[in-house]
């Protein structure tokens, strides 16, 4: 500690480009914080989703293929299968086009199927005897203020047999999601599927996938087999699997999520890397008389190689510090504003972890030749300037 | 008695395939409390025995007994804990650190001592009143003339309380008026404080100050236009 005076008056020995180059590290970590924190929601999203008695099928090449509806009595059909529902995705908007609303149309008994989802009697009722009814989330219906009772028009991608693409729905619930790791799905908004089927103008009778509760999950890659077998070689074959299996799936896509930030992080940090090196590279250069005076008082070329790595570890620090804690304020803000239907983790512990150990690492990184420079500089030498 | 003893001392660098004799067998005997002027004409190697007195390089060959200790055979890592605590070291260009107020610059060999922050900063202060600059310690070198800078080098040189001063040229830099001060405050040093001192100088004024001159010529000791063995 007692040589932290000297390092910090080295460090803003030039000040406008030692406060240049804390901006850079700062930009670097408040990215590392943002991206991370989006990656660390897709990485724990899955956590704790239960339905570990429910199958889903879907198309067999992609998600969102379309099925014929009347796989739902040939499913039921199939042992150990106790109840099947359908439901269909499209995307809407309110008032403006950036207000996205996601559209999810369920069969009449699609509901019973989740009974962890809340959702007050009267509500359901309403919502199963409404054709045009719809359940909004919390979080939607907080977003855009709406309220029971309320017509919500929604400009959708939908296209209705008279040509318009707006749908208007009537707000008769709001449902709840208490599961942390699905509050995001409060962001939906639920409608009958039949109202869909009818105003549609094209896929006619058709749903995105299944949901399908079986006597047990032990028995699931019998039923899924049979379930799959069902539609084999025709233009519709399908994937069933359970609902954790589903979720597992989007999560590995989710990892990609890593890959990507990963990626740019590799890219922001090499750059950061290369940035700094550069910039402790010439203050020591600068600063060879200094070093050689040092070592002429009595410090030892360990200390002076020390005293060179301390300063390079210091700014990375210094600008970690303020770029992780200008992104934890940054997400809470979006938190606060936006709700959980965004993707992001709040820039906790872990995250600060990771960052302070990246920029220990980096700092020692771009030290260490400067360093070594320092710590081989011959007094006589450098005190003649060779 | 004799501080510091010198015998045979040869230094030769090599520089690619050039090679050059910088000291050839010099002795050399210095007392405690005695202060030293070393003069001779540029390349007589007055700053490459400085710098070996000082422990800052190596002899090719010879010994160097400091106190009773032989430098000549310490290692870097040692050599740099020796120079800490016996030399005090004055250069013609001040050397100090820009970015450090004058208090700082001369609490910087008090680093490598176990005192505390408050006590080194006693003791910096303490050096400081006593090179008449108490008044200066928060300024940084840039705010100071070249004789206050010099001043508080000298301050910095004898924080550590060393038994040797030496100084490479301390007025070379300065005017006449600031070289009588520095050179009077060296004196005093070695007079009051028994600091033994030697000082490379090209000036036969300053070398006055000191109790007695060596000369150097081509790296061998001379006195009187004749070479010592």
């Amino acid at each position: 500690m007692k040589y932290l005076p000297l390092i910090w008056a080295a460090l803003f020995r030039r000040k406008p480009r030692t406060v240049f180059t804390l901006l850079s590290v700062l930009a670097a970590f408040l990215l590392f914080g943002l991206l991370d924190s989006v990656r660390s929601a897709f990485m724990h999203a899955g956590e704790g989703i239960p339905g570990a008695d429910r199958l889903v099928t879907n198309g067999k090449i992609r998600f969102g293929l379309p099925l014929p509806r009347s796989l739902q009595a040939d499913i039921e059909g199939v042992p150990g299968v106790v109840k099947a529902s359908y439901g269909s995705f499209f995307r809407g908007t309110y008032r403006d086009p950036k207000n996205a609303v996601p559209i999810e149309a369920y069969e009449e008994h699609y509901l019973d199927l989740y009974p962890e989802w809340f959702i007050a009697a009267d509500h359901r009722e309403a919502f199963r005897k409404t054709r045009t009814g719809a359940l909004a989330g919390e979080i939607l219906a907080k977003k855009y203020n709406w309220k029971v009772g309320d017509r919500i028009p929604l400009q959708t991608n939908m296209t209705q047999m008279d040509g318009s693409d707006t749908w208007t729905f009537d707000l008769v619930g709001i449902y709840r999601i208490d599961n942390p790791n699905l509050k995001m799905m409060e962001g939906i908004l639920y409608m009958n599927w039949e109202y869909l089927d009818e105003g549609r103008q094209s896929g006619k009778g058709t749903v995105e996938w299944f949901t399908i509760q079986v006597v047990s999950l032990k028995q699931a890659d019998p039923i899924s087999r049979a379930i799959d077998a069902i539609s084999a070689n025709s233009d519709h074959e399908t994937k069933t699997q359970s609902e954790m299996a589903l979720y597992a799936e989007w999560f590995r896509r989710f990892a990609d999520v890593g890959l990507i930030v990963g990626s740019i992080m590799g890219a922001v940090f090499f750059t950061l890397v290369l940035l700094t090196g550069n910039v402790m590279a010439q203050a020591v250069r600068e600063r060879i008389s200094e070093m050689a005076i040092l070592k002429t008082i009595g410090f030892t070329a360990r200390n002076v190689m020390g005293l060179v790595l301390g300063e390079s570890i210091l700014l990375l620090l210094l600008g970690a510090v303020l770029g992780l804690a200008l992104a934890t304020a940054a997400v809470a803000g979006v938190r606060l504003r936006l709700g959980p239907t965004v993707p992001m983790s709040p820039v906790a512990g872990t995250i600060w972890l990771r960052g302070l150990i990246l920029a220990s690492i980096i700092g020692l990184s771009v030290g260490a030749m400067p360093a070594l420079r320092g710590m081989r500089l011959r007094i006589v030498d450098a005190l003649s300037g060779r | 008695m004799n501080l510091i003893e010198i015998r045979n001392l040869s230094k030769v660098y090599e520089r690619g395939v050039q090679r050059v004799e910088a000291l050839h067998h010099v002795n050399l005997d210095i007392t405690k409390d005695d202060f030293v002027a070393l003069m001779g004409p540029s390349g007589s190697g007055k700053t490459t025995l400085l710098n070996l007195i000082g422990g800052l390089d190596s002899p090719t060959d010879g010994s160097i007994t400091i106190n009773g200790s032989r430098i000549d055979r310490l290692g870097e890592s040692a050599l740099a804990k020796w120079r800490a605590s016996n030399v005090g070291f004055v250069f013609q260009f001040y050397n100090l650190l820009p970015m450090l107020s004058a208090q700082k610059n001369v609490e910087l060999p008090l680093l490598l001592t176990n005192l505390s922050s408050a006590h080194r900063k006693r003791n910096a202060g303490i050096a400081l009143e006593l090179v008449g600059l108490g008044d200066r310690a928060a300024h940084k070198p840039g705010e100071l003339s070249g004789g206050q800078q010099q001043r508080v080098a000298i301050a910095r040189a004898i924080v550590s309380d060393p038994a040797i001063l030496v100084c490479d040229e301390p007025t070379g830099d300065l005017d006449r008026q600031s070289a009588v001060d520095v050179l009077t405050l060296l004196q005093q040093l070695n007079r009051n404080h028994g600091k033994t001192i030697i000082m490379v100088t090209h000036d036969p004024k300053a070398a006055e100050y000191a109790n007695h001159t060596v000369h150097l010529d081509k790296g061998s000791l001379v006195e009187a236009g004749e070479v010592l063995a």
